[in-house]
């Protein structure tokens, strides 16, 4: 089961500098990311690249990640 | 997937986006949605009272497959207006919330701001059942 503290850690290893909170039941999750690379960035780009972090696990492993992104 | 010369349902996908100035595709119906996430998507709209085409995306386990090799987003639901991908259920929230969502759409921000829509909500536009157009 996915854990509040891996997908902190995965978020803030896969776009550095970014800092990442989570919480979650291990299967739908909420996450508010801050990072500089959100700069002059739409919100889908924004959420496109936390997406990527977690790729095909979305939907599968990780049921839901809510997302909302800040720049940092 | 299938191959490169052909892929029916991917283009099936990318003509209703083309042809439906809103569209959402979703799990379930605006009716009888199946997703608490896509329940909010399609409320938002109905509360501002726009028409929209809406897709279920369950009958079938492709069309979700193809959509996201299409939109590169990997959830749903999700939100396309004049052609464009506006985003899943977080970010249609957050723009309703802000308004935006209404300016984009030409629509009325309604003075209070209920999550959920009445589920009698009259649309105009008819669901669009991708999903038929398979059958060749």
């Amino acid at each position: 089961m996915a854990t509040n503290e891996e997908l902190k850690e995965r978020i803030e290893a896969g776009i550095p500098g970014a800092t990442a909170e989570v919480s979650g039941d291990g299967h739908h999750f909420e996450a508010v990311v801050a990072a500089t690379q959100f700069t002059g960035l739409s919100r889908i780009a924004q959420h496109r690249l936390v997406y990527d972090v977690f790729g095909d696990e979305l939907g599968g492993r990780i049921h839901a990640l809510s997302l909302q992104t800040k720049v940092q | 997937m299938s191959d490169e010369t052909t892929n029916p349902l991917r283009d099936a996908i990318r003509q209703a986006i083309d042809e439906n100035a809103v569209i959402l595709f979703m799990k379930g119906t605006p009716e009888q949605p199946m997703c608490g996430f896509s329940a909010r998507t399609a409320g938002a709209l109905q509360t501002l009272d726009t028409p929209f085409a809406a897709v279920d995306i369950l009958p079938d386990p492709r069309i979700r497959q193809e959509l996201s090799a299409l939109s590169n987003w990997p959830t749903i639901p999700q939100l396309f207006v004049n052609g464009e991908l506006v985003g899943g259920a977080d970010i249609v929230a957050e723009m309703y919330e802000s308004g935006e969502l209404a300016q984009l759409l030409g629509a009325e921000q309604p003075g209070e701001a209920p999550t959920e829509a009445p589920a009698a909500a009259p649309r105009e536009g008819a669901p669009l059942p991708v999903e038929n157009r398979l059958g060749s």
